[in-house]
């Protein structure tokens, strides 16, 4: 289980979070919502220790993040897979060698055999093709880095998936072909998943709980229902104005009529 | 009064900044450290790097020393004719290629070519997330990215100067024969006349800690790049020029501690 307990942080003048409280139980996928630039890939740093909150805690299986040792917290890293925004895919390496380099446990990782296999595997649970495992990333597209990124993530078979904007830059068909595969990997592995978005279609198509970020504070959390149905005015203006955004994108997407 | 004030501002400002930096590159030397430890991941790695910036340097290198050694030839050769007997020469041009040229020159074209590239390399991969992809991992920057880098640099640079001072040496022969007629017994005789065995270990002690200098510095600057494109820019000319100056400021402390009251 994952909580962010009373959370505050503040880079120079600007308050990025404050007193946020939010929890994800075993098991769930929950999707963080929010405007861009709000600070919700913030918040997801604090979960895997790349943050420390100026205040509050921040515990995972029952260990406070930011009091663990540099050995505690690699141990605690290897059992949660992040999914960068933009890939974050090592560039002098091969999709191979990025692949290889999410397998946490370093008899595996020295076993070569395991991590072809491996590699394999994870190239197919994201839908690629074996002979992607050659080109660099240099030569894949945007969808396909997203891909290698989540391919990365889940070769250590990570208890906790952290997605940071996984469907951000792409075209509304790669953005589908995403959320797909972070549904598919939520019912084939089991993970528990947070996935940080401002696309309120994929996260209502994703997750089992939503949370809403809002000027520095968690406005509003819970299943896709019940934050549909909140008489909130920001939970409204933010789902209204995303929805309108999916409508334009939709029209353009199918062209003028001939 | 205004001015003043405005001074006393910069002062402290500069102040902070510089005891900021101090910290945190004390914090990282530690960090690097700690992380000699993992040697089965740095030393693999260290070994390509190796091969890359040394193999990559060579030609560079060879080139500034021979030129060095020509032009300290030739310059010797302007100030001392016909005042001085002409072996002196053969030990002017040896002890200024091992005791300054080779060591300085060297740094300072490497300060150019591998910390520019150790800033940039390390500078992009912190700003495109590379190394919190890698943190993310569980996997510590420290072995997988800085101790090869640094620790190829410490055996390579010193290994290139040595190449440096012998090229400077050789081509300074060769100028000194062919512009001012030395010959050359009298060249190897200024030679062993001036040179002692320590000014080779001077020469070799100069370059490990300008070796420190050019891959400390630019690891550090590259490793805490903030800023994205404009970031990666600032912090491979502020790598080159800050190694550069320790260079120069190295070259003179380790002077007075090593050679002043030997003669």
């Amino acid at each position: 289980m994952i909580t962010l307990s009373r959370i505050s942080k503040r880079f120079l003048d600007h308050v990025v979070l404050d007193q946020v409280d939010f929890q994800v139980d075993d098991g769930q996928t929950v999707a963080l919502l929010g405007p861009s630039g709000v600070g919700k890939s913030v918040l997801l740093k604090h979960i895997i220790g790349l943050i420390k909150p100026d205040s509050g805690t921040v515990t995972v299986d029952g260990q406070n993040v930011a009091t663990l040792s540099r050995k505690e917290l690699a141990t605690l890293r290897t059992h949660i897979g992040y999914v960068f925004q933009n890939g974050a895919l090592f560039d002098s390496m091969d999709v191979k060698e990025n692949i290889r380099l999410g397998i946490t446990d370093e008899k595996l990782y020295g076993d070569a055999e395991y991590c072809e296999t491996r590699v394999r595997e994870c190239l197919r649970l994201v839908n690629l093709q074996p002979d992607v495992a050659l080109k660099y990333p240099s030569e894949l597209s945007g969808g396909m880095r997203k891909r290698v990124g989540i391919a990365r993530a889940i070769a250590g078979k990570p208890k906790y998936l952290l997605y940071d904007e996984p469907t951000s830059g792409l075209d509304p068909v790669n953005s589908d072909v995403i959320d797909g595969l972070v549904e598919r990997l939520q019912d084939e592995l089991g993970v528990t998943s947070v996935v940080v978005t401002h696309d309120v279609r994929g996260a209502f198509r994703v997750a089992d709980r939503i949370a809403l970020l809002w000027q520095a504070k968690i406005r509003a959390v819970g299943t896709p229902e019940e934050i549909v149905a909140s008489k909130d005015p920001a939970v409204q203006q933010f789902l209204e104005r995303d929805l309108e955004m999916a409508l334009i994108q939709s029209e353009s997407t199918d062209g003028p009529d001939v | 009064m205004a001015v003043m004030v405005g001074v006393r501002r910069m002062a402290g400002r500069w102040s902070l900044r510089t005891a900021g930096h101090a910290g945190r590159f004390a914090y990282f030397l530690v960090d690097l450290v700690r992380g000699l430890a993992e040697w089965r991941i740095w030393v693999p790695r260290t070994f390509e790097q190796a091969v890359l910036v040394g193999y990559g340097s060579v030609f560079i290198v060879l080139l500034i020393a021979g030129f060095a050694g020509a032009v300290t030839s030739l310059q010797t050769g302007y100030q001392f004719s016909n005042q001085f007997p002409k072996y002196i020469a053969g030990g002017v041009i040896t002890e200024s290629v091992i005791l300054e040229l080779g060591p300085v020159l060297t740094g300072l074209i490497l300060a150019g070519r591998i910390g520019a590239r150790y800033a940039a390399e390390l500078g992009t991969m912190r700003v495109t997330e590379q190394i919190d992809a890698l943190e993310s991992l569980g996997r510590s920057p420290m072995s997988h990215l800085l101790l090869p880098r640094c620790i190829a640099g410490m055996l390579v640079i010193p290994a290139l100067v040595m190449f440096a001072n012998a090229t400077g040496f050789g081509v300074g022969w060769l100028a000194a024969k062919s512009s001012l007629g030395i010959t050359n017994a009298d060249f190897i005789y200024g030679a062993r006349f001036f040179f002692k065995s320590f000014d080779l270990w001077y020469s070799v002690i100069k370059s490990f800690f300008f070796a420190a200098a050019v891959t400390l510095i630019p690891c550090y600057v590259g490793y805490n790049t903030q800023q994205g494109a404009e970031g990666v820019g600032r912090a491979t000319t502020d790598a080159v020029v800050s190694s550069s100056v320790a260079i120069l400021l190295l070259d003179v402390v380790l002077t007075q501690a090593l050679l002043t009251g030997t003669t």
